[in-house]
């Protein structure tokens, strides 16, 4: 009896503009230059919410908070090929998803100050809040997007998680759902080589995250995550398949988390300035700088102009944060269940919180 | 002798197990390199080598889970959890298995390990890092369940927490961590898991309480005769020690950080109205969190029992 191969698994890998800002046109997605502007001015404005979320930090008006550094092509390349009304499960280091979503940046603020109501997410967008237990969030989104389906709604939804959140149960049993129910879901992982002071290779003997899917039955891709157009693009193709009745795809966004882990880490102590140095050159507004530059899209002007306008809106926003008023104790009780339980109405007594 | 903090405690506890047991290995997330996000393993790596002290992927439940294997044939695994809020995917593991393999196996498998996690409101971090589920825990057989409260017992509890012959979740209070320092003695001593600790002498308010709020309670106390009892253990937990205080004092109050409905203070309050009710002067009172999730940083001294909460409930059994 001869050995048979009875499957066989290639894993793609796309870059569509190189480290020298050169693009393949054959690979390059439709976006006009007013598009691909918007994609730029959405990254410094990702990066100038997050520059500045570090130092209220460090000036302890925040508490706690994970960068985006190094991300931002993945976040924003990914969110903005997904549409208004699709929905989105991130984890805790998605700013840039919220940014690219227009959501308001001073309630991620007030999140990042300890605030639930920065998660109250406002009607008209469906991003879930942010997901703190690593990787649990995967098979909501399978959930929802299967819900879709069963509805007939023509949407999907993603999850975004690290490297770090594909050892999880969660994530394998999320995407399995996902190919037996073939939801139209979109799992974006940002791997981004490190998961606190873990690196990549210690979160699977596996050569890629991406190869991942093809045991779960469905396709996965490793793109260059700091190329926004590959990002957009593994995206955008993933959202028409699952649109089409296609099912999930599993994107591995190969990046680098150029900060601490958050501002409670201290990165040092685990890897070198070195391999931090090699990342800093690939970041990714570095790249799209250089493409733009060489379409005519891109001045030092322009860039200042773009930044100015960045800072006065993250301005705003931070004064609209630090305005708004305390949250209220009775909110500690409030939200438990649809209604107060008879308990609770008597604890909002017995702690003083009832007006 | 010399003033450590229960980072440090810990740290020396487990340096001292491992260099006394070959088998003693601590595996988590974060745990070598970085020496756990609270520096707890600091150190240990360079001494024990990679095979010893562990980064583990990112799965509570791999970690839990292969620490039952690990455990099961003769390895002990001493797991850290990075926090209490994330040990929840390692639940099957430590309900369906660690604490039933002794029972199912009828002797034959055991599951001699430590689930370490820092656990606890108190220090203002981002979500589920503040998680105060002890009595989940408490409530399962099979398992011991402790909780420190100072540097001294912390180091003894752990040496015996590790020496156990069963899994033992060993719960840090991470506000405690660094705020507290006392004398360790340099020589080898255990404290014996099951027995509570007397924290302070009293006659007329028997409080039981420990970790975190061990400390307010006790801070509370100042215009009041309490007897306050640092539980230590909470499963298997010391009866005799309760009973015999509010046979003496007539009162008791419990003070505990999770909510009410369930927790491990309602538990102690049965007990106690079991075995000597006829000797209370007032009803038993529990000082604890509303009945609601624990909230995020801004509203978090909100649901903490204030001092001003606890006063009242001793004042409130003074004057019954
Ligand atoms: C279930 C769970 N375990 C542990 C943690 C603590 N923790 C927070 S982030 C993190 C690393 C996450 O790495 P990765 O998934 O790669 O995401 P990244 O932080 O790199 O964006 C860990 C261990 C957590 N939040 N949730
Ligand atoms: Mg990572």
């Amino acid at each position: 009896m001869p050995i048979n191969i009875i499957e066989k698994i290639e894993i793609k890998y796309l870059q569509i503009v190189n480290e020298k800002g050169e693009a393949d046109s054959s690979l390059m997605p439709p976006l006009s230059n007013d598009e691909i502007k918007k994609l730029f001015e959405t990254m410094i404005l990702a990066r100038t919410f997050n520059h500045r979320a570090l130092s209220l930090q460090r000036e302890g008006r925040i508490g706690t908070y994970a960068s985006i550094w190094g991300q931002e092509a993945s976040q924003i390349g990914s969110a903005y090929a997904l549409d208004k009304d699709d929905w989105i499960f991130p984890s805790f280091r998605e700013s840039g998803v919220f940014v690219e979503k227009g959501y308001p940046l001073w309630m991620l603020y007030r999140y990042w100050a300890g605030d639930e109501r920065g998660m109250q997410i406002p009607e008209g967008f469906y991003l879930f809040p942010m997901s703190v237990p690593v990787g649990t969030h995967v098979p909501h989104a399978t959930g929802a997007a299967w819900a879709m389906r069963l509805k007939g709604h023509r949407k999907v939804a993603a999850a975004y998680f690290g490297d770090g959140g594909s050892s999880k149960g969660d994530f394998y049993e999320g995407m399995n759902f996902a190919g037996v129910f073939k939801a139209p879901v979109i799992f974006l992982c940002q791997n981004n080589q490190w998961a606190i002071s873990v690196p990549r290779a210690r979160q699977t003997a596996a050569k890629t995250i991406a190869q991942k899917a093809a045991a779960c039955g469905f396709e996965g891709i490793q793109v260059d995550g700091n190329d926004i157009f590959a990002v957009y693009k593994a995206t955008k193709d993933a959202v028409e398949k699952a649109k089409n009745g296609g099912g999930p795809t599993l994107i591995e966004c190969f990046t680098y988390r150029l900060d601490d882990h958050t501002t409670s880490d201290d990165a040092s102590r685990y890897r070198t300035e070195e391999e931090v140095e090699v990342w800093k050159k690939k970041e990714p507004l570095i790249r799209l700088r250089l493409f733009m530059e060489k379409k005519g899209l891109w001045t030092k002007q322009y860039e200042d102009e773009v930044s100015k306008k960045a800072q006065e809106t993250v301005d705003k926003e931070i004064q609209k944060a630090e305005a708004f008023a305390a949250p209220d104790p009775a909110d500690i009780v409030r939200y438990t269940y649809g209604e107060l339980t008879p308990r609770q109405k008597r604890e909002l007594k017995e702690f003083g919180w009832e007006k | 002798m010399g003033k450590i903090n229960i980072v440090q405690a810990i740290n020396q506890a487990l340096a001292e197990e491992m260099e006394r047991d070959r088998d003693v290995v601590i595996l988590g997330e974060d745990v070598a390199k970085d020496g756990g996000v609270f520096r707890v393993t600091q150190g240990l790596l360079d001494k024990f080598g990679p095979e010893r002290v562990i980064d583990t992927p990112l799965s509570e439940l791999g970690i839990i889970g292969a620490a039952v294997g690990l455990a099961a044939y003769g390895i002990k695994p001493v797991a850290e959890i990075q926090f209490m809020g994330f040990i929840y995917a390692g639940l099957e593991q430590v309900f369906s298995h660690a604490a039933r393999i002794r029972s199912r196996s009828r002797g034959r498998y055991t599951c001699p390990m430590v689930v370490r996690t820092p656990y606890g409101i108190g220090i203002k971090p981002p979500e589920l890092h503040s998680e105060s589920s002890e009595a989940l825990f408490a409530q399962m057989p099979g398992i011991k369940v402790v909780v420190p409260s100072t540097p001294y017992n912390a180091k003894g509890l752990l040496k015996s927490a590790i020496r156990d012959p069963d899994t033992v979740i060993f719960l840090e209070p991470s506000r405690l961590y660094r705020s507290i320092k006392s004398d360790v003695p340099d020589g080898e001593y255990t404290i014996p898991l099951g027995k509570a600790h007397i924290h302070e002498q009293g006659k007329d308010i028997t409080v039981v309480a420990w970790g975190t709020m061990l400390h307010r309670a006790a801070d509370a106390a100042e215009d009041f005769d309490c007897e306050i009892i640092d539980l230590m253990t909470l499963r298997p937990y010391d009866e005799e020690t309760i009973i015999n205080s509010v046979k003496k004092t007539g009162r008791l109050v419990i003070v505990h950080e999770a909510p009410r409905v369930g927790g491990f203070g309602a538990e102690i309050a049965a007990l106690v109205a079991e075995k000597a009710m006829e000797y209370l002067k007032a009803p038993i009172l529990r000082v604890t969190a509303p009945d609601a999730v624990i909230p995020m940083a801004r509203l978090e001294d909100h649901y903490m029992p204030s001092p001003e909460s606890i006063k009242k409930a001793y004042r409130t059994v003074m004057e019954y």
